[in-house]
Protein backbone atom coordinates (compact mmCIF):
# COMPACT_ATOMS: atom_id res chain seq x y z
CA UNK A 1 0.00 0.00 0.00
CA UNK A 2 3.19 2.25 1.04
CA UNK A 3 4.71 1.45 -2.14
CA UNK A 4 1.75 2.57 -4.00
CA UNK A 5 1.90 5.66 -2.46
CA UNK A 6 5.36 6.40 -3.10
CA UNK A 7 4.83 5.42 -6.90
CA UNK A 8 2.14 7.96 -7.17
CA UNK A 9 4.41 10.63 -5.21
CA UNK A 10 7.36 9.90 -7.79
CA UNK A 11 5.27 10.62 -11.14
CA UNK A 12 4.36 14.31 -9.43
CA UNK A 13 7.78 14.83 -8.04
CA UNK A 14 8.63 16.75 -10.75
CA UNK A 15 4.90 18.51 -10.88
CA UNK A 16 5.68 20.06 -7.21
CA UNK A 17 8.69 22.68 -7.09
CA UNK A 18 7.38 23.05 -10.82
CA UNK A 19 4.87 26.21 -10.50
CA UNK A 20 7.72 28.81 -9.43
CA UNK A 21 10.03 27.18 -11.79
CA UNK A 22 7.16 27.52 -14.45
CA UNK A 23 6.73 30.94 -13.82
CA UNK A 24 10.27 31.78 -13.94
CA UNK A 25 10.20 29.73 -17.73
CA UNK A 26 6.77 31.65 -18.49
CA UNK A 27 8.72 35.24 -17.71
CA UNK A 28 11.26 34.17 -20.25
CA UNK A 29 9.88 32.62 -22.88
CA UNK A 30 7.95 35.83 -22.93
CA UNK A 31 11.00 37.89 -23.03
CA UNK A 32 12.57 35.50 -25.54
CA UNK A 33 9.15 35.46 -27.91
CA UNK A 34 9.50 38.93 -28.33
CA UNK A 35 12.54 39.39 -29.81
CA UNK A 36 11.61 36.30 -32.54
CA UNK A 37 10.69 37.03 -36.12
CA UNK A 38 6.56 36.62 -36.52
CA UNK A 39 6.86 33.29 -38.08
CA UNK A 40 8.11 31.79 -35.02
CA UNK A 41 6.10 33.23 -31.89
CA UNK A 42 3.42 30.17 -30.86
CA UNK A 43 2.91 27.07 -33.21
CA UNK A 44 3.40 27.55 -37.23
CA UNK A 45 -0.09 27.79 -38.26
CA UNK A 46 -1.27 25.74 -41.36
CA UNK A 47 -4.23 27.50 -42.28
CA UNK A 48 -3.48 31.60 -42.40
CA UNK A 49 -7.07 33.59 -43.40
CA UNK A 50 -7.39 37.02 -43.95
CA UNK A 51 -10.01 39.21 -44.54
CA UNK A 52 -12.00 36.16 -45.57
CA UNK A 53 -16.03 37.03 -46.81
CA UNK A 54 -18.24 34.44 -48.01
CA UNK A 55 -21.50 35.20 -49.49
CA UNK A 56 -24.62 32.71 -50.54
CA UNK A 57 -25.81 35.03 -53.45
CA UNK A 58 -26.47 38.40 -51.79
CA UNK A 59 -26.22 37.33 -48.67
CA UNK A 60 -23.14 37.46 -47.09
CA UNK A 61 -22.47 34.33 -44.65
CA UNK A 62 -18.39 35.19 -43.51
CA UNK A 63 -17.59 38.97 -42.22
CA UNK A 64 -13.65 39.86 -42.84
CA UNK A 65 -12.74 36.36 -41.04
CA UNK A 66 -8.68 36.83 -39.79
CA UNK A 67 -7.95 33.45 -38.15
CA UNK A 68 -4.48 31.57 -37.61
CA UNK A 69 -5.23 27.66 -37.07
CA UNK A 70 -2.03 26.22 -35.95
CA UNK A 71 -0.38 22.95 -37.45
CA UNK A 72 -0.63 19.48 -35.78
CA UNK A 73 -3.64 21.01 -33.35
CA UNK A 74 -7.59 20.48 -32.95
CA UNK A 75 -9.56 23.56 -33.66
CA UNK A 76 -12.58 23.71 -32.82
CA UNK A 77 -15.87 26.20 -34.15
CA UNK A 78 -18.08 26.59 -31.74
CA UNK A 79 -21.75 29.12 -32.43
CA UNK A 80 -25.12 29.28 -32.59
CA UNK A 81 -26.68 28.03 -35.49
CA UNK A 82 -26.46 30.26 -39.02
CA UNK A 83 -23.40 31.43 -37.54
CA UNK A 84 -21.43 30.82 -40.27
CA UNK A 85 -19.14 27.79 -38.80
CA UNK A 86 -19.65 25.53 -41.27
CA UNK A 87 -19.30 28.03 -44.44
CA UNK A 88 -16.19 28.70 -42.55
CA UNK A 89 -14.94 24.97 -42.67
CA UNK A 90 -15.89 24.70 -46.31
CA UNK A 91 -13.98 27.21 -47.91
CA UNK A 92 -10.99 25.51 -46.58
CA UNK A 93 -11.08 23.16 -49.25
CA UNK A 94 -13.43 24.77 -51.54
CA UNK A 95 -16.43 22.66 -51.37
CA UNK A 96 -18.24 25.18 -51.44
CA UNK A 97 -17.94 26.34 -55.15
CA UNK A 98 -19.26 23.34 -56.15
CA UNK A 99 -23.16 25.22 -56.01
CA UNK A 100 -23.72 27.78 -58.08
CA UNK A 101 -24.00 31.55 -56.87
CA UNK A 102 -21.73 30.55 -54.04
CA UNK A 103 -18.88 33.00 -53.29
CA UNK A 104 -15.08 33.73 -51.28
CA UNK A 105 -13.36 36.42 -51.33
CA UNK A 106 -10.20 37.41 -49.31
CA UNK A 107 -7.14 35.10 -48.79
CA UNK A 108 -6.69 31.64 -47.32
CA UNK A 109 -2.96 30.71 -47.54
CA UNK A 110 -1.66 26.96 -47.04
CA UNK A 111 1.65 26.08 -47.31
CA UNK A 112 2.68 29.29 -49.08
CA UNK A 113 -0.51 29.02 -51.63
CA UNK A 114 -3.85 31.05 -51.65
CA UNK A 115 -5.64 28.21 -51.84
CA UNK A 116 -8.12 30.91 -52.88
CA UNK A 117 -6.62 31.53 -55.77
CA UNK A 118 -7.57 30.87 -59.59
CA UNK A 119 -4.66 27.98 -60.41
CA UNK A 120 -5.40 26.28 -57.54
CA UNK A 121 -5.80 22.60 -58.23
CA UNK A 122 -9.05 21.99 -56.38
CA UNK A 123 -9.10 18.06 -56.45
CA UNK A 124 -5.21 18.32 -55.23
CA UNK A 125 -6.48 20.56 -52.62
CA UNK A 126 -9.37 17.89 -51.61
CA UNK A 127 -7.16 15.40 -51.14
CA UNK A 128 -4.76 17.72 -49.19
CA UNK A 129 -7.69 18.74 -47.12
CA UNK A 130 -10.01 15.81 -46.20
CA UNK A 131 -13.52 16.37 -45.01
CA UNK A 132 -15.94 14.24 -42.26
CA UNK A 133 -19.97 15.33 -42.74
CA UNK A 134 -22.19 15.25 -39.81
CA UNK A 135 -24.01 12.13 -41.28
CA UNK A 136 -22.10 9.18 -41.89
CA UNK A 137 -22.30 8.97 -45.56
CA UNK A 138 -20.43 5.55 -46.82
CA UNK A 139 -19.95 4.74 -50.10
CA UNK A 140 -22.86 2.23 -51.56
CA UNK A 141 -20.06 -0.40 -51.96
CA UNK A 142 -17.79 -2.38 -49.67
CA UNK A 143 -16.14 -1.18 -46.47
CA UNK A 144 -12.58 -2.31 -48.68
CA UNK A 145 -13.77 -0.33 -51.48
CA UNK A 146 -14.74 2.68 -49.58
CA UNK A 147 -11.59 3.14 -48.28
CA UNK A 148 -10.13 1.96 -52.21
CA UNK A 149 -12.10 3.99 -54.01
CA UNK A 150 -10.51 7.70 -52.96
CA UNK A 151 -6.90 6.28 -53.03
CA UNK A 152 -7.04 5.24 -56.63
CA UNK A 153 -8.68 8.50 -57.64
CA UNK A 154 -5.26 9.89 -56.95
CA UNK A 155 -3.30 6.99 -57.24
CA UNK A 156 -2.21 3.48 -59.29
CA UNK A 157 -1.10 1.23 -56.71
CA UNK A 158 -0.25 -2.42 -56.86
CA UNK A 159 -3.09 -5.15 -55.11
CA UNK A 160 -0.60 -5.42 -52.55
CA UNK A 161 0.25 -2.34 -52.05
CA UNK A 162 -3.15 -0.98 -52.23
CA UNK A 163 -4.74 -3.51 -49.51
CA UNK A 164 -1.93 -2.52 -47.03
CA UNK A 165 -3.02 0.86 -47.43
CA UNK A 166 -6.59 -0.26 -46.58
CA UNK A 167 -5.53 -1.66 -43.65
CA UNK A 168 -3.65 1.31 -42.33
CA UNK A 169 -6.12 4.10 -42.90
CA UNK A 170 -8.49 1.33 -40.95
CA UNK A 171 -6.38 0.50 -38.23
CA UNK A 172 -5.59 4.38 -37.86
CA UNK A 173 -9.04 5.28 -38.06
CA UNK A 174 -9.32 2.38 -34.62
CA UNK A 175 -12.18 0.48 -36.85
CA UNK A 176 -9.91 -2.37 -37.89
CA UNK A 177 -10.19 -4.87 -35.50
CA UNK A 178 -14.28 -4.53 -35.55
CA UNK A 179 -13.71 -5.15 -39.72
CA UNK A 180 -11.38 -6.95 -40.72
CA UNK A 181 -13.43 -9.83 -40.75
CA UNK A 182 -15.92 -8.49 -43.19
CA UNK A 183 -13.96 -6.05 -45.62
CA UNK A 184 -16.35 -7.19 -48.29
CA UNK A 185 -19.01 -6.79 -47.03
CA UNK A 186 -21.20 -3.30 -47.71
CA UNK A 187 -20.05 -0.39 -45.77
CA UNK A 188 -23.63 0.60 -44.87
CA UNK A 189 -24.16 -2.38 -43.34
CA UNK A 190 -22.11 -1.20 -40.56
CA UNK A 191 -23.27 0.80 -37.41
CA UNK A 192 -23.50 4.54 -37.32
CA UNK A 193 -20.37 4.65 -35.01
CA UNK A 194 -18.29 2.58 -37.32
CA UNK A 195 -19.36 4.06 -40.44
CA UNK A 196 -18.30 7.42 -39.19
CA UNK A 197 -14.74 6.14 -38.59
CA UNK A 198 -14.97 4.29 -41.85
CA UNK A 199 -15.23 7.84 -43.25
CA UNK A 200 -12.59 9.19 -41.13
CA UNK A 201 -10.54 6.21 -42.61
CA UNK A 202 -11.45 7.22 -46.12
CA UNK A 203 -10.47 10.81 -45.71
CA UNK A 204 -7.16 9.45 -44.04
CA UNK A 205 -6.11 7.33 -46.47
CA UNK A 206 -5.41 9.81 -49.33
CA UNK A 207 -2.65 10.79 -46.81
CA UNK A 208 -4.22 14.15 -46.34
CA UNK A 209 -2.34 16.89 -43.99
CA UNK A 210 -5.98 18.68 -42.51
CA UNK A 211 -9.10 16.85 -42.01
CA UNK A 212 -12.52 19.15 -41.43
CA UNK A 213 -14.80 17.56 -39.35
CA UNK A 214 -18.54 19.36 -39.54
CA UNK A 215 -20.47 18.04 -36.42
CA UNK A 216 -19.24 14.16 -37.09
CA UNK A 217 -20.79 13.12 -33.85
CA UNK A 218 -23.91 14.37 -33.86
CA UNK A 219 -25.84 11.80 -35.12
CA UNK A 220 -23.96 9.43 -32.71
CA UNK A 221 -24.85 7.89 -29.26
CA UNK A 222 -22.15 8.77 -26.23
CA UNK A 223 -20.02 5.82 -26.60
CA UNK A 224 -19.53 5.94 -30.31
CA UNK A 225 -19.02 9.87 -29.79
CA UNK A 226 -16.23 8.85 -27.20
CA UNK A 227 -14.26 6.71 -29.84
CA UNK A 228 -14.59 9.45 -32.31
CA UNK A 229 -13.26 12.19 -29.65
CA UNK A 230 -10.47 9.55 -28.80
CA UNK A 231 -9.62 9.17 -31.97
CA UNK A 232 -9.65 12.37 -32.93
CA UNK A 233 -7.40 13.39 -30.48
CA UNK A 234 -4.74 10.64 -31.91
CA UNK A 235 -4.99 12.00 -34.94
CA UNK A 236 -3.69 15.24 -33.82
CA UNK A 237 -0.68 14.42 -33.47
CA UNK A 238 -0.42 14.04 -37.33
CA UNK A 239 -2.94 16.12 -38.80
CA UNK A 240 -4.31 19.22 -38.61
CA UNK A 241 -8.12 19.58 -37.61
CA UNK A 242 -10.68 21.70 -37.51
CA UNK A 243 -14.13 20.65 -36.31
CA UNK A 244 -17.51 22.24 -35.81
CA UNK A 245 -19.60 21.71 -32.99
CA UNK A 246 -22.69 22.10 -31.80
CA UNK A 247 -21.72 20.46 -28.69
CA UNK A 248 -19.47 22.88 -26.52
CA UNK A 249 -18.84 20.09 -23.84
CA UNK A 250 -17.18 18.44 -27.22
CA UNK A 251 -15.04 21.27 -27.84
CA UNK A 252 -13.75 21.83 -24.46
CA UNK A 253 -13.03 17.56 -24.58
CA UNK A 254 -11.06 18.00 -27.55
CA UNK A 255 -9.50 20.65 -28.64
CA UNK A 256 -6.45 22.93 -28.42
CA UNK A 257 -8.28 25.91 -29.65
CA UNK A 258 -11.80 27.45 -29.86
CA UNK A 259 -13.29 30.42 -31.81
CA UNK A 260 -16.65 31.56 -30.95
CA UNK A 261 -18.13 33.14 -34.18
CA UNK A 262 -21.87 35.02 -34.24
CA UNK A 263 -23.38 36.34 -37.30
CA UNK A 264 -21.08 35.08 -39.57
CA UNK A 265 -17.87 37.03 -37.61
CA UNK A 266 -15.28 35.76 -35.10
CA UNK A 267 -16.15 37.08 -31.79
CA UNK A 268 -13.44 35.57 -30.34
CA UNK A 269 -10.88 32.96 -30.57
CA UNK A 270 -8.21 31.32 -27.98
CA UNK A 271 -6.74 28.34 -25.93
CA UNK A 272 -9.97 26.11 -25.26
CA UNK A 273 -9.29 26.39 -21.41
CA UNK A 274 -8.93 30.36 -21.60
CA UNK A 275 -12.27 30.57 -23.65
CA UNK A 276 -14.08 27.73 -21.05
CA UNK A 277 -12.88 29.29 -18.01
CA UNK A 278 -12.63 33.29 -18.48
CA UNK A 279 -13.63 34.39 -22.17
CA UNK A 280 -12.79 37.96 -22.77
CA UNK A 281 -15.84 38.69 -24.54
CA UNK A 282 -19.56 39.46 -22.98
CA UNK A 283 -20.97 37.19 -25.86
CA UNK A 284 -18.86 34.42 -25.44
CA UNK A 285 -19.32 34.12 -22.00
CA UNK A 286 -23.03 34.47 -22.57
CA UNK A 287 -22.94 31.43 -25.24
CA UNK A 288 -20.83 28.99 -23.35
CA UNK A 289 -23.00 29.62 -20.36
CA UNK A 290 -26.43 29.42 -21.85
CA UNK A 291 -27.83 33.13 -21.54
CA UNK A 292 -27.74 33.61 -25.09
CA UNK A 293 -30.44 35.91 -25.94
CA UNK B 1 -11.23 2.47 -10.97
CA UNK B 2 -12.12 -0.74 -12.82
CA UNK B 3 -12.50 0.50 -16.15
CA UNK B 4 -10.47 2.85 -18.11
CA UNK B 5 -11.93 5.46 -20.24
CA UNK B 6 -12.63 6.02 -23.72
CA UNK B 7 -10.86 9.03 -23.32
CA UNK B 8 -7.15 8.08 -22.61
CA UNK B 9 -6.35 11.54 -21.38
CA UNK B 10 -8.88 11.64 -18.96
CA UNK B 11 -7.38 8.38 -17.50
CA UNK B 12 -4.12 10.51 -17.48
CA UNK B 13 -5.36 13.57 -15.93
CA UNK B 14 -6.74 12.03 -13.23
CA UNK B 15 -3.95 9.82 -12.39
CA UNK B 16 -1.78 12.76 -11.97
CA UNK B 17 -4.02 14.35 -10.19
CA UNK B 18 -4.36 11.33 -7.54
CA UNK B 19 -0.67 11.58 -7.62
CA UNK B 20 0.43 15.36 -6.87
CA UNK B 21 -2.17 14.85 -4.07
CA UNK B 22 0.09 12.03 -2.67
CA UNK B 23 2.97 14.02 -3.30
CA UNK B 24 1.54 17.31 -1.39
CA UNK B 25 0.22 14.71 1.40
CA UNK B 26 4.07 13.48 1.63
CA UNK B 27 5.46 17.18 2.32
CA UNK B 28 2.82 18.28 4.89
CA UNK B 29 3.83 15.21 6.52
CA UNK B 30 7.75 15.74 5.95
CA UNK B 31 6.49 19.21 7.32
CA UNK B 32 5.03 17.91 10.30
CA UNK B 33 7.74 15.78 11.61
CA UNK B 34 10.08 18.50 10.84
CA UNK B 35 8.53 20.91 12.87
CA UNK B 36 7.94 18.49 16.03
CA UNK B 37 11.62 17.01 15.53
CA UNK B 38 12.81 20.98 15.83
CA UNK B 39 10.22 21.73 18.72
CA UNK B 40 11.87 18.96 20.49
CA UNK B 41 15.47 19.56 19.85
CA UNK B 42 15.20 23.14 20.17
CA UNK B 43 16.48 23.59 16.58
CA UNK B 44 15.79 26.80 14.85
CA UNK B 45 17.77 25.53 11.70
CA UNK B 46 15.39 22.71 11.34
CA UNK B 47 12.42 24.76 11.60
CA UNK B 48 13.57 27.15 8.92
CA UNK B 49 14.18 24.28 6.30
CA UNK B 50 9.71 23.58 7.51
CA UNK B 51 9.09 26.84 6.49
CA UNK B 52 10.59 26.81 3.24
CA UNK B 53 8.92 23.30 2.70
CA UNK B 54 5.49 25.05 3.39
CA UNK B 55 6.27 27.17 0.01
CA UNK B 56 6.59 23.75 -1.88
CA UNK B 57 2.93 22.78 -0.16
CA UNK B 58 1.28 26.03 -1.17
CA UNK B 59 2.80 25.87 -4.64
CA UNK B 60 1.23 22.39 -5.32
CA UNK B 61 -1.90 23.37 -3.94
CA UNK B 62 -1.95 26.01 -6.46
CA UNK B 63 -1.03 23.68 -8.98
CA UNK B 64 -3.87 21.21 -7.89
CA UNK B 65 -6.58 23.61 -8.18
CA UNK B 66 -5.28 24.73 -11.55
CA UNK B 67 -6.23 20.97 -12.47
CA UNK B 68 -9.15 20.63 -11.21
CA UNK B 69 -10.29 23.28 -13.02
CA UNK B 70 -9.07 21.98 -16.16
CA UNK B 71 -10.21 18.67 -15.59
CA UNK B 72 -13.73 20.61 -14.90
CA UNK B 73 -13.63 22.02 -18.16
CA UNK B 74 -12.40 19.14 -20.18
CA UNK B 75 -13.96 16.24 -19.29
CA UNK B 76 -16.93 17.46 -17.02
CA UNK B 77 -16.06 14.17 -14.70
CA UNK B 78 -19.56 12.77 -13.48
CA UNK B 79 -20.15 10.46 -10.82
CA UNK B 80 -16.80 8.77 -8.99
CA UNK B 81 -14.91 10.78 -11.52
CA UNK B 82 -16.57 14.26 -10.23
CA UNK B 83 -16.68 12.83 -6.40
CA UNK B 84 -12.26 12.32 -6.95
CA UNK B 85 -11.97 15.96 -8.55
CA UNK B 86 -14.61 17.58 -5.67
CA UNK B 87 -12.62 15.25 -3.15
CA UNK B 88 -8.79 16.21 -4.85
CA UNK B 89 -9.36 20.39 -4.88
CA UNK B 90 -11.05 19.72 -0.73
CA UNK B 91 -8.45 17.76 0.11
CA UNK B 92 -5.73 20.19 -1.38
CA UNK B 93 -7.05 22.71 0.95
CA UNK B 94 -7.03 20.27 3.95
CA UNK B 95 -3.63 20.19 3.28
CA UNK B 96 -2.59 23.36 2.81
CA UNK B 97 -3.63 23.95 5.84
CA UNK B 98 -1.66 21.58 7.88
CA UNK B 99 1.29 22.69 5.63
CA UNK B 100 0.39 26.34 7.90
CA UNK B 101 0.14 25.00 11.00
CA UNK B 102 2.59 23.32 10.93
CA UNK B 103 5.01 25.58 9.54
CA UNK B 104 3.12 27.60 12.61
CA UNK B 105 4.66 25.42 15.15
CA UNK B 106 7.90 25.71 13.13
CA UNK B 107 8.00 29.76 13.62
CA UNK B 108 7.38 28.99 17.47
CA UNK B 109 10.53 26.82 17.59
CA UNK B 110 12.63 29.73 16.15
CA UNK B 111 10.97 31.84 19.01
CA UNK B 112 11.72 29.71 21.84
CA UNK B 113 15.18 28.66 20.88
CA UNK B 114 16.41 29.64 24.48
CA UNK B 115 13.85 28.26 26.35
CA UNK B 116 13.93 25.02 28.11
CA UNK B 117 10.35 23.19 28.82
CA UNK B 118 9.77 21.05 31.71
CA UNK B 119 10.69 17.55 30.98
CA UNK B 120 6.56 16.34 31.56
CA UNK B 121 5.60 18.84 29.03
CA UNK B 122 8.22 17.72 26.33
CA UNK B 123 6.47 14.28 26.52
CA UNK B 124 2.94 15.40 26.46
CA UNK B 125 3.61 17.21 23.65
CA UNK B 126 6.01 14.50 21.93
CA UNK B 127 3.06 11.68 22.51
CA UNK B 128 0.18 13.95 20.89
CA UNK B 129 2.43 15.04 18.26
CA UNK B 130 2.98 10.86 17.74
CA UNK B 131 -0.84 10.66 17.21
CA UNK B 132 -1.17 13.23 14.89
CA UNK B 133 1.56 11.76 12.53
CA UNK B 134 -0.19 8.77 12.27
CA UNK B 135 -3.38 10.37 11.71
CA UNK B 136 -2.36 12.11 9.32
CA UNK B 137 -0.34 9.22 7.48
CA UNK B 138 -3.59 6.79 7.51
CA UNK B 139 -5.82 9.24 6.11
CA UNK B 140 -2.95 9.52 3.62
CA UNK B 141 -3.38 5.77 3.00
CA UNK B 142 -6.59 5.43 3.05
CA UNK B 143 -7.18 8.28 0.16
CA UNK B 144 -3.98 6.54 -1.86
CA UNK B 145 -6.03 2.51 -2.01
CA UNK B 146 -10.05 4.61 -1.76
CA UNK B 147 -9.99 2.58 1.56
CA UNK B 148 -13.39 3.97 2.96
CA UNK B 149 -13.64 1.68 6.09
CA UNK B 150 -10.06 3.12 7.31
CA UNK B 151 -11.17 6.80 6.67
CA UNK B 152 -13.91 6.15 9.12
CA UNK B 153 -11.36 4.61 11.65
CA UNK B 154 -9.11 8.02 11.03
CA UNK B 155 -12.32 9.98 11.84
CA UNK B 156 -13.14 8.06 14.93
CA UNK B 157 -9.82 8.46 16.49
CA UNK B 158 -9.85 12.34 16.46
CA UNK B 159 -11.01 12.17 19.80
CA UNK B 160 -8.04 10.51 21.34
CA UNK B 161 -6.32 13.81 19.65
CA UNK B 162 -9.01 15.78 21.14
CA UNK B 163 -7.99 14.22 24.13
CA UNK B 164 -4.68 15.02 24.50
CA UNK B 165 -5.11 18.21 23.75
CA UNK B 166 -7.15 18.76 27.14
CA UNK B 167 -4.74 16.61 29.21
CA UNK B 168 -1.89 19.38 27.65
CA UNK B 169 -4.37 22.17 28.44
CA UNK B 170 -5.10 21.34 31.94
CA UNK B 171 -1.04 20.72 32.31
CA UNK B 172 0.04 23.81 30.94
CA UNK B 173 -2.80 26.01 32.82
CA UNK B 174 -1.51 24.09 36.04
CA UNK B 175 2.32 25.34 35.16
CA UNK B 176 1.31 28.55 34.98
CA UNK B 177 -0.27 28.58 37.45
CA UNK B 178 2.41 27.55 39.62
CA UNK B 179 5.07 29.56 38.30
CA UNK B 180 4.09 32.92 36.06
CA UNK B 181 8.00 32.90 34.50
CA UNK B 182 6.91 30.06 32.48
CA UNK B 183 3.66 31.68 31.15
CA UNK B 184 5.87 33.25 27.36
CA UNK B 185 7.14 29.63 27.25
CA UNK B 186 4.02 27.68 28.23
CA UNK B 187 1.43 30.24 25.50
CA UNK B 188 3.70 29.11 23.09
CA UNK B 189 3.27 25.33 23.62
CA UNK B 190 -0.25 25.84 24.21
CA UNK B 191 -0.78 27.49 21.00
CA UNK B 192 1.95 24.75 19.46
CA UNK B 193 -0.65 22.17 21.19
CA UNK B 194 -3.53 23.71 19.93
CA UNK B 195 -1.96 23.93 16.33
CA UNK B 196 -1.50 20.07 16.45
CA UNK B 197 -5.36 19.42 17.66
CA UNK B 198 -6.66 21.71 14.77
CA UNK B 199 -4.18 19.51 12.26
CA UNK B 200 -6.11 16.63 13.89
CA UNK B 201 -9.50 18.23 12.30
CA UNK B 202 -8.30 18.67 9.24
CA UNK B 203 -7.11 15.22 8.61
CA UNK B 204 -10.54 14.01 9.62
CA UNK B 205 -11.95 16.55 6.99
CA UNK B 206 -9.98 14.67 4.25
CA UNK B 207 -10.85 11.56 5.79
CA UNK B 208 -14.85 12.77 5.06
CA UNK B 209 -13.59 13.24 1.34
CA UNK B 210 -12.41 9.78 1.01
CA UNK B 211 -15.62 8.54 1.99
CA UNK B 212 -17.43 10.64 0.15
CA UNK B 213 -15.05 10.07 -3.03
CA UNK B 214 -15.61 6.12 -2.23
CA UNK B 215 -19.32 5.73 -1.33
CA UNK B 216 -20.85 8.99 -2.00
CA UNK B 217 -22.41 9.34 1.28
CA UNK B 218 -21.26 11.87 3.66
CA UNK B 219 -19.98 11.09 7.01
CA UNK B 220 -20.60 14.33 8.86
CA UNK B 221 -22.96 12.55 11.35
CA UNK B 222 -21.88 12.69 14.74
CA UNK B 223 -18.61 12.67 15.26
CA UNK B 224 -17.64 12.95 19.03
CA UNK B 225 -16.16 16.03 19.54
CA UNK B 226 -13.96 16.54 22.66
CA UNK B 227 -12.62 19.76 22.68
CA UNK B 228 -13.45 20.37 25.98
CA UNK B 229 -10.88 23.18 26.61
CA UNK B 230 -14.27 25.88 25.99
CA UNK B 231 -14.66 24.83 29.13
CA UNK B 232 -11.64 24.93 31.35
CA UNK B 233 -11.17 27.99 33.64
CA UNK B 234 -9.74 30.32 33.19
CA UNK B 235 -10.91 31.25 30.36
CA UNK B 236 -9.60 31.94 27.01
CA UNK B 237 -11.32 33.71 24.41
CA UNK B 238 -11.03 30.80 22.45
CA UNK B 239 -14.12 31.68 19.39
CA UNK B 240 -13.08 29.34 16.90
CA UNK B 241 -14.77 28.96 13.70
CA UNK B 242 -13.45 26.84 10.99
CA UNK B 243 -12.35 29.19 8.39
CA UNK B 244 -10.08 31.17 10.83
CA UNK B 245 -6.54 31.83 9.57
CA UNK B 246 -4.94 29.51 12.36
CA UNK B 247 -1.98 31.58 12.09
CA UNK B 248 -1.40 33.21 15.63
Amino acid sequence: MTENRDKQAETADAAAPAADDARAAAETAKEETANLPAERQGPKPKLDIRNLNFYYGTHQALKNINLKIPEKQVMAFIGPSGCGKSTLLRTFNRIYSLYPNQRAEGEIWMDGQNILGKDVDVNLLRAKVGMVFQKPAPFPMSVFDNIAFGIRLYERLPKAELEERVEQALRRAALWDEVKDKLHKSGAALSGGQQQRLCIARAIAVKPEVILLDEPTSALDPISTARIEELVMELSEDYTIVIVTHNMQQAARISDRTAFMYLGEIIEEGETDQIFTAPREEKTQAYITGRFG
Amino acid sequence: MPHSHILKAFDRDLAELDAKIMRMGELAEEELKGALKALRKRDPEKAETVIVKDRQVDSLEQNIEDDTVRIIIRHQPLADDLRQVIGAMKTAGELERIGDLAKNIARRVITLASEKPPKPLKKGLKRMGKQVIAQLHDVLEAYATRDAQKAVEVWRRDEEIDEAYNALFRELLTYMMEDPRTIGLCTHLLFGARNLERIGDHVTNIAENVYYMVTGDKLDASRPKSDATANILPRLDDEDDEDDEDDF
